[in-house]
């Protein structure tokens, strides 16, 4: 689209264009330096700024913490994706009963912050910090999956559940076994990306003294000196949060790609009978045609 | 109930800094927003790549972390604010990358045919974006726009972590106090996120429809 604005560039743009990147590479260059001179006139890239990985042991305790981050992740992950499941099925209820009250309930824990939940569940109900964060960011996100979910479920052709109906399936049957795999597939890049956010989410267990990445990293750099290892470490978390949170993100958008690009089945069949079709109706009747 | 009429000033004090820390970013981050996107779709790849790294990265840092470097790295590189300001810039930096894309996906919904079209008739790149994109653009931007600015409503509890008195503070510092009344407390305090939260919810739902029917 953004490529339609603009003709492709002739020799003036492109000494412009030049011009203009050399400007800006200069300018980045220029306070990205600044900001590195900065921080070493102020010895943080020293080496005793940074002595403490050399102690595997200091690795060993981020890295634990890490897993404690993706553990959390992964439980609230499956977690949300079932309870997400559940929701759409239940909001899709034809029985009112059912479907106002959950409505309401969903209504409810989308306008409000995971971290009001996390405090609600440690601080109010005294649960161990693992599992408030968990449970938690299951019910957040299991509102936000149910109701992509549900999206999914909606936007398919009406013919798929109709046609459930009528070679016998009950209503339920009908959206297990032929809607709910389709809305499944065609919702799973917005899943992901809900679960890139959960990911980053349980950094909120910081708040709540959970033991995972950023508590553990700030009781490392206090332990050995926050003025000292303060910056280094954060510079460690911050990595660590980016390898992981970016190949998850890529997988969602490897994800995205391959869903635009695949081809819907039904249309293959219908493309490949095409052709089929019209040279069987010049072979005459016979034909191994589908019956109509 | 009457735990929240007793301790009304704390409510008011947490529900007032939810607001200026909304207020406040919004005020930042929209305009930075507009140009990390207006750099994105810009003919100059230097720029488009400057921009890209930044949504990256930013996306894809928990907001924790960035409250973590205002609170507690940034101070000892020199730079000292007041946690009320820190935390603006904070969010600020977290939320202007979904801006941008926001308002990026909003540019691409419109039509191809509408820039060719005026590209036919021999407007230039900014004449282009100006008379004919933006205000189509406009339109479907505005939905999730407001969905970002919900999303920001509910990190600006972040900020409890980071020494800044919030809505969430108001249950954190009477915890011990008022053991019988959290429950209330509780659903005071989601009635006041609720109160900004839904109705953005709402007007961006009724946006949304009007958009989809004029399409």
């Amino acid at each position: 689209m953004t490529s339609v604005l603009y003709d492709a560039p002739g020799p003036k743009t492109r000494r412009t264009s030049r011009i203009v990147s050399a400007v800006i590479g200069v300018v980045l260059v220029a306070a990205v330096g600044y900001a590195l001179f900065r921080l070493s006139g102020q010895g943080l890239f020293d080496a005793d700024r940074w002595d403490i990985f050399n102690d595997p042991l200091v690795w060993l305790d981020l890295l634990r913490a890490l897993g404690v981050t993706l553990q959390a992740a992964l439980y609230a992950s499956v977690l949300a994706i079932l309870l997400g499941m559940v929701i759409s099925l239940l909001r899709m209820s034809t029985n009112p009963v059912i479907r106002v009250p959950v409505t309401v309930v969903l209504e409810f824990l989308r306008g409000l912050p995971v971290l009001l939940m996390m405090v609600f569940f440690w601080g109010v109900l005294g649960l161990d910090p693992f599992v408030a964060v968990v449970l938690a960011l299951t019910l957040y996100n299991g509102a936000i999956i149910g109701e992509a979910l549900r999206s999914g479920l909606v936007a398919l052709p009406r013919g798929q559940r109709e046609s459930g109906l009528a070679i016998g399936l009950t209503g339920m049957q009908s959206r297990l076994l032929i809607e709910f795999p389709q809305a499944f597939r065609n919702m799973l890049p917005i899943i992901v990306a809900q679960l890139v956010v959960l990911l980053k989410d349980t950094s909120l267990g910081y708040i709540v003294s959970m033991q995972e990445l950023i508590r553990r990293g700030r009781l490392t750099a206090e332990f050995f000196g926050a003025s000292q290892y303060g910056f280094s470490v954060f510079v460690v978390m911050v990595a660590m949060y980016l390898a992981v949170n970016l190949s998850v993100s890529a997988l969602a958008r490897f994800l995205a790609r391959r869903r635009g690009q695949r081809v819907d089945p039904l249309q293959a069949v219908a493309s490949a009978q095409a052709p089929a079709e019209s040279a069987a109706a010049s072979a005459g009747p016979g034909g191994d045609r589908p019956s109509t | 109930m009457g735990a929240i009429a007793a301790n009304l000033d704390l409510f008011l004090l947490g529900f007032g800094n939810t607001l200026l820390m909304l207020g406040g970013t919004v005020l930042f981050a929209l305009p930075l927003g507009i140009l990390v996107a207006a750099m994105r779709i810009s003919p100059f790849g230097s720029l488009r790549v400057t921009s890209a790294v930044y949504t990256e990265l930013l996306r894809n840092t928990p907001l924790t972390l960035v409250f973590f470097f205002m609170a507690f790295v940034a101070p000892r590189l020199g730079i000292d604010i007041p946690f009320i300001p820190s935390a603006i810039v904070a969010l600020t930096l977290y939320t202007s990358p979904f801006f941008a894309e926001a308002i990026r996906s909003g540019i691409n919904s419109v039509p191809v045919g509408q820039a060719e079209a005026a590209r036919s008739i021999g407007l230039g790149f900014g004449q282009t974006l100006a008379l004919v994109v933006l205000p189509q653009a406009i339109r479907s931007v505005i939905p999730p726009l407001i969905n970002v600015i919900i999303a920001l409503t509910k990190n600006t509890s972040v900020a409890t972590g980071f020494f800044v008195f919030t809505l969430v503070s108001v249950l954190t510092r009477l915890i011990r106090s008022n053991p019988g009344d959290l429950v209330a407390l509780f659903l005071g305090i989601a009635a006041c996120y609720l109160l900004i939260t839904i109705p953005l919810g709402r007007i961006a739902d009724r946006l949304e429809r009007r958009v989809a029917v004029l399409r």
